[in-house]
């Protein structure tokens, strides 16, 4: 699996072009047009059954496709078999051979190689310290603890020096401390083996923390294809904007439209013109809203006065988390509360529900879908 | 107390299910040719004279023949068949699986008479052939039950994961599914020639002028004076099957541990 080309960081590794594939009338991917750079951290984001594992499947070849092209490092996937694409899995449930030790789990692939066994055995023993398991090599695989199994797996994976490593929802069956802790171990992983990952995840989160790029997928299509600030400021659609973070929705009335640029009147924030950057216009929507994250709004303490714009409001919710405290906040004008957080800095007060109060906001955060 | 009348109906069921079992070998040790009690005195004669019986051996021989081929046969089909059942989905699955497991269900002695009458029809003649054919289909669907646990349980990325590794079909299964499906296998091929070694009927109808040992047994009830060495015969063939079934429960349990397979439960 030599390449001549060198895998500079530009160079496309995995192209899309118009993929179908119907499973008899279903139609699971609804032509994806992609393109993922060498050495990039990718991410399919979606809720289940979006299409982004049978995505996944068409890159490692367990999935043919119905109709569009597959390249990986400029070759058409149409007719390679998975076991001899330059792409290695790491399986949701592990798929660790259970009647197998861990060395000879993370040696499996090497059966065909045609070093010694001595070259060989050397190769396993550093995939496993590269995964933090040395000196597990003699265990039965039936008896690790599930992150061990994960580290089996990518280590298994990772001993083929693929050009891609694909990762199906990987941490989805990890305790919350354990996920977190790979999270990072992945992303440290990926930078020094600089090898391609695509992560497959239904956590938003997950994907943010870990991506150099996302692609979000709702019914086989992608929604939006971004890295993670773009996608979490300027969210292209209001469907992508609900299923990243939280987004709070006023109703809006555009008045103007000069140059891309749009003047618009919200209930609560008054008359407004938001850059063309600032617009999202996703098909088939009649009605206009602006968007804007929790964070973007501040409470104004006695004395405090906005740097940008400010309005009137009323609290009518408190969640306080120990580090931050989430507000519900009636803007004036409005009925439907919006979600507001306040980091809980020393000394700053938690409000009471019913309290009249001040927030701060300014237009470059708001976001027009319509 | 409610309690004591369940304990009481277990001890009970259990009694009418293995007292007479448990008679078999009383007898087989009782130094009188009437199966009567009370017992006369200790012998080993009548294990003994199993040796001294050609029509026996050949009897056994027989069943040994036919008990070696249809488990093989069987646990063949059964691969085939629970292989095809949890890995794919093809039309009118669900009828098809219940057809083949249907003679676990059918009166033997209609698929007997059944397959009888069709052996004559094509004319083929009765033999120890016809026989194996007979019990292929009986044990057929047991190899089925005992195999598709053990496919089921099998995680289906390991097969694709071995792909991912670079194994083509063949060797994937050869390196990951057989081994982990061994334990059914040899789970399988147990018991079906458990099954095979006392079937009766079947042996009855289509085995001709040859004999094997339940037929032969059922023969030499027309001798009393022979009663007390079917019953040495009967006790060695309790032994062994118990022996094998517990073997094969075994097999089939350490295929589930390995596998990490829940226990469905099995037929022990």
């Amino acid at each position: 699996m030599t390449s001549e080309k060198s895998t500079a960081a530009d160079q496309t590794m995995i192209e899309f072009k118009d993929v179908h594939k119907y499973y008899g009338d279903y139609h699971a991917l609804r032509g994806i047009t992609a393109t993922i750079k060498a050495g990039e951290f990718f991410s399919l984001l979606g809720p289940s059954g979006c299409g982004k594992t049978t995505l996944l499947r068409t890159i490692a070849g367990f999935e043919g496709i119905s109709s569009g092209v597959v390249m990986i490092d400029g070759k058409d996937m149409a007719n390679v078999p998975a076991n001899v694409r330059p792409t290695n899995m790491v399986f949701q449930s592990y798929a660790i051979f259970p009647h197998l030790t861990v060395e000879q789990n993370v040696g499996f692939g090497l059966r065909k190689d045609p070093r010694s066994a001595a070259e060989k055995a050397k190769a396993v023993a550093e995939a496993l310290e590269m995964v933090g398991l040395k000196g597990y090599g003699a265990r039965a695989a039936h008896a690790l603890s599930g992150g061990q199994r994960q580290r089996v797996a990518l280590a298994r994976a990772l001993i083929l020096k693929p050009k891609v490593l694909l990762l199906d929802e990987p941490l989805s069956a990890l305790d919350k401390k354990m996920r977190e802790q790979m999270q990072m171990e992945l992303i440290k992983l990926q930078r020094q083996v600089g090898i391609t990952f695509i992560l497959v995840t239904h956590d938003q989160e997950e994907a943010l923390v870990m991506s150099d790029r996302i692609a979000v997928m709702f019914e086989g299509e992608i929604a939006q294809l971004a890295d993670p600030e773009t996608l979490y400021r300027r969210p292209n659609s209001r469907k992508v904007a609900d299923f990243i973070g939280t987004m709070n929705f006023l109703p809006a009335d555009i008045l103007s439209e000069v140059d891309g640029k749009v003047e618009v009147e919200a209930k609560g924030f008054g008359r407004l013109t938001l850059d063309a950057e600032q617009v999202s216009v996703a098909p088939g929507s009649s009605s206009a809203s602006i968007g804007f994250r929790p964070e973007t709004l501040t409470i104004l303490f006695d004395g405090q006065t906005a740097t940008d714009r400010e309005s009137k409001a009323e609290v009518v919710e408190v969640v306080y988390y120990g580090d931050m405290t989430y507000y519900d906040i009636k803007l004036e004008g409005t009925t439907e509360p919006m979600r507001l957080s306040m980091r809980n800095v020393f000394g700053r007060p938690v409000l009471d529900i019913g309290t009249q109060t001040r927030v701060a906001w300014s237009p470059g955060a708001l976001v027009l879908f319509r | 107390m409610k309690g004591g009348w369940f304990r009481g109906y277990t001890i009970f069921y259990l009694i009418f299910l293995y007292a007479p079992i448990i008679l078999l070998p009383i007898f087989a040790f009782n130094n009188a040719t009437t199966i009567a009690f009370p017992l006369n005195g200790f012998t080993t004669a009548w294990f003994g004279k199993l040796w001294d019986d050609p029509a026996l051996h050949h009897a056994l021989k027989n069943s040994l023949i036919i008990g070696c081929s249809a488990a093989v046969i069987s646990t063949c089909l059964g691969i085939f068949a629970s292989r095809a059942s949890s890995r794919y989905t093809f039309p009118f699955k669900t009828p098809l699986m219940g057809l083949i497991m249907l003679p676990l269900v059918m009166p033997d002695i209609i698929l007997a008479v059944a397959l009888l009458t069709v052996l004559l029809g094509i004319g083929m003649p009765l033999s120890l052939f016809t026989v194996i054919l007979g019990h292929v289909l009986v044990c057929t669907p047991f190899s089925i039950a005992i195999l598709s646990a053990a496919f089921q349980s099998l995680d289906q990325s390991l097969e694709e994961a071995a792909y991912d590794l670079g194994e083509t079909p063949v060797s994937a299964f050869r390196l990951v599914i057989l081994p982990l499906v061994l334990p059914g296998i040899i789970s399988s091929l147990l018991i079906t020639f458990t099954i095979s070694l006392d079937e009766f009927i079947m042996a009855f109808f289509l085995a001709g002028n040859e004999n094997t040992l339940p037929v032969y047994i059922f023969g030499q009830f027309r001798f009393p004076q022979n009663v007390p060495v079917i019953l040495a015969l009967g006790t060695i063939l309790v032994c062994l099957s118990i022996a094998l079934l517990a073997t094969a429960e075994y097999f089939r349990r350490r295929g589930l541990a390995k596998t990490g397979g829940k226990d469905t439960g099995g037929f022990l």
